[in-house]
């Protein structure tokens, strides 16, 4: 029976919900804004991610390359337009 | 009446009036056509309910052969109200607005639906595919085009034009500075449009990666294949900017929000930020595709593999990647630090090197080739010193130091129009040379075609070269005219020559067209070019179902090994062929669109409530809808091969 039951999904289950516990914290509990930030985006990520390995299943199936090349390419890309407009709106403006 | 107010033409003019008449004689033409040949239905079952890749192409290369004349018009204009000094043939706003649509018209609605064109028509049949992954999406990706287009194309005589350059930076593109509904036009317009491509760009990924011919593996894809699919790819990442963009700009017109307004916490450069980190991406979208012309083109021609395959790959995924590190280049006078612009700056310069492997890739295929000079091949030829010198003149606009200097002065717009038009117009006309004996089962006559390509060469030439110089004088663009003692009417008196030469030449293709389709021999074979890749390993014009048997591939010039090496392409019986029904609801859809646009535009919010449920009913009715397509019979492919003689 133990290899039907699906030990993966439940914990990630589980673990989605505690994710979502702690990020519920940032309006339940006083902090400051910086943390609160830190903490859910930290949460935000770790969520997406989770919810893309466990329950959306990339990575089971035999375009699994395909689809982490793009998942790779998306985060680059991501990162490069949030940091780039950043840069050059906030910290690089005189 | 103080209802039809609102589609009052803020600043007429009798251009403007005659330009209704002529619309509204041209639509009553087309209709009582349509009804005196009883066409309406041959219409409706073969060409708007389609959704067969070949003639959604065509369709596509109709529109941009329109929208070319269309904002051809609107730079012919230009170039004869800057041709002398102070001239009052267009006042300041009629200038606005005609280079804000000679803008858009080109890059979205002339040079994407060419590039869609060609992917749409090319890319399935060089794969040995029988269509796109999503025949009905494709559908639906070419009326949200072709509706988007119709919409900014009704902006001057509803309403008023956008008027705030096709950059459309904030805040003269606010309510405060441009209160007309021109730049409604401008945010849903490209909203609608910009919507289609991207699901062309997640279409046409799924088709290369999933639906290639047995044995075609990724780097056996022919080059224009390998190139749309870079292209795709860029597009799914880059458009969803100009989305959200255009959508915090239309909530900043609509319903007062403070995204870019100058007041209130907004940050009007940001606009211009986000603009670019689509635009950007934008320009690379628009070469990659011509480049894979170019390399399909020029190694036909050469008679020679082409060279440096794994590197014309590897130079277009490095450019797929740093086309979304460059945007400030954009901006570089707008206020950001040193540090800021010398980053962006080398990010710029860098992008030169993948495009210089690729320079040299298609000289070293020529090198030692047996080259054959035919009217794709000229443009190729032309192509290749015209680009140089807009590229290099790119990297002077890239040091950012010497930007401050060039910036917003006709130099960039010579440098623009040097990489655009021979980058992009030339390999679309190439290919238009190329594909047309593909598309219509004749050649289109070689020797117009030559004259028509060194008339629009040596035009390219004359009508920016002037600008280069005009441009270091100080002449600053978007001006609507300037005084005599500047000094510049004998440079824009050059551009304004090189204008018409544009036109002349533009007229010349038109009248290719006319002329091969009288009298052009319809007995040619199937592949009349001597080509190498699986498109011409079918019959022209292409049945259908495109290959009666799939092909079985094992080189990346399957074609030109089936000639030469006796490989065998076509092997098994005859099977019956599952094909896509067609379907009414993406053109019935791309309506509803329109009318949601135009309603969004006026803010008149019940028609939009309305025609919003409409399109959320025709997404419903898709889902439930028990569509599993038909097959095609052996016989009837047997009957079809025949005809065609197979």
């Amino acid at each position: 029976m133990s290899e039907l039951f699906p030990r993966k999904q439940v914990m990630g289950f589980v673990f989605s919900l505690i994710l979502t516990a702690v990020a519920l914290l940032v309006y339940f509990l006083d902090m400051p804004f910086t943390t609160g930030m830190t903490v859910l985006l930290i949460t935000a990520f770790i969520q997406a991610a989770l919810q893309l390995v466990v329950f959306m299943h990339a990575g089971e199936t035999g375009d699994r390359g395909s689809i982490y090349t793009n998942l790779y390419y998306a985060i680059f890309i991501a990162l490069v337009t949030v940091f780039g407009t950043l840069l050059t709106m906030i910290w690089g403006y005189i | 009446m103080d209802y039809f107010d609102r589609f009052a033409v803020p600043h007429p003019s009798p251009a403007i009036y005659v330009s209704m008449v002529a619309i509204g004689l041209t639509v009553i033409a087309i209709i009582a056509g349509l009804t005196y040949f009883k066409k309406w239905g041959y219409l409706w079952r073969e060409w708007l309910t389609t959704v067969d890749h070949k003639r959604i192409g065509i369709m596509y290369l109709i529109s941009a052969l329109l929208m070319l004349f269309r904002g051809g018009a609107d730079a012919i204009m230009m170039r004869a109200q800057l041709a002398v000094p102070e001239n009052t043939l267009l006042d300041a706003q009629h200038y606005n607005e005609i280079f804000t649509t000679h803008g858009i018209v080109m890059i979205i609605f002339m040079a994407m639906p060419f590039i869609m064109a060609f992917m749409n028509f090319v890319v399935p049949l060089q794969i040995g595919a029988r269509d796109v992954a999503f025949p009905r999406l494709n559908a639906l990706s070419f009326w949200l085009f072709f509706m988007g287009a119709m919409l900014l194309n009704i902006s001057f005589v509803v309403g008023g034009s956008p008027d705030a350059g096709w950059t459309s930076y904030f805040p003269l593109a606010g309510n405060e500075f441009s209160e007309s509904v021109g730049t409604n036009y401008y945010m849903l317009a490209l909203q609608i449009a910009g919507l289609g491509t991207l699901m062309t760009g997640i279409n046409f990924i799924t088709t290369i990666l999933k639906m290639r011919a047995p044995g075609m593996t990724l780097m056996k894809m022919p080059m224009f294949t390998w190139s749309a699919l870079v292209t795709n790819a860029i597009i799914v990442f880059a458009f969803p900017v100009l989305t959200v963009a255009l959508l915090m700009g239309t909530m900043d017109r609509l319903f007062a929000t403070n995204f870019f307004t100058t007041a209130n916490g907004g940050m009007d450069m940001l606009w211009a930020n986000f603009f670019w980190v689509w635009g950007h991406p934008e320009v690379y979208i628009l070469i990659l595709p011509a480049f894979g012309i170019y390399s399909e083109i020029i190694s036909t021609f050469s008679r020679r593999n082409l060279y440096g395959y794994k590197s014309m790959v590897g130079s277009m995924v490095i450019i797929s990647l740093l086309s979304f590190l460059v945007w400030t280049h954009h901006f570089f006078t707008m206020g950001q630090g040193a540090l800021t612009n010398s980053i962006f700056s080398i990010t710029t310069m860098a992008i030169a090197v993948p495009t210089g492997v690729k320079i040299f890739n298609w000289l070293f295929t020529l090198w030692k080739g047996k080259i054959v000079i035919t009217t794709p091949m000229l443009y190729s030829l032309l192509f290749i010193p015209i680009f140089t010198i807009g590229g290099v003149t790119g990297v002077m606009l890239g040091m950012s130091a010497a930007d401050y200097q060039y910036h917003n002065t006709m130099f960039l717009v010579a440098h623009f129009h040097m990489v655009i038009i021979p980058g992009v117009v030339f390999a679309m006309l190439a290919a238009l040379h190329y594909y047309w004996p593909k598309m219509f089962g004749f050649k289109l006559n070689e020797k117009i075609g030559k004259v028509g390509a060194w008339v629009i060469s040596m035009s390219t030439l004359l009508a920016f070269m002037p600008m280069f110089f005009s441009g270091l004088d100080g002449q600053a663009r978007r001006m609507y005219t300037y005084s005599e003692s500047t000094g510049f009417g004998f440079l824009n008196m050059l551009s304004f020559i090189g204008a018409i030469g544009f036109a002349i030449g533009f007229c010349l293709i038109v009248y290719n067209i006319y002329y091969s389709t009288r009298y052009a021999s319809r007995d040619i074979s199937s592949d009349p070019w001597d080509a190498r890749s699986l498109e011409w390993a079918t019959h022209s014009p292409v049945p259908e179902y495109n290959f009666a048997i799939t092909p079985q591939v094992n080189s990346a010039e399957a074609f030109w090994d089936a000639k030469k090496h006796g490989h065998e392409l076509f092997t098994g019986e005859y099977e019956k062929i599952h094909m896509p029904n067609n379907s009414g609801v993406p053109f019935i859809m791309g309506c509803i669109f329109f009318a949601w646009g135009f309603s969004f535009i006026f803010g008149m919010w019940i028609p939009v409530i309305i025609s919003t449920i409409g399109i959320f009913a025709c997404m419903a009715l898709r889902s439930f809808e028990k569509d599993h397509g038909r097959y095609i019979s052996v016989n009837e492919i047997k009957k079809t091969e025949t005809s065609r003689g197979a």
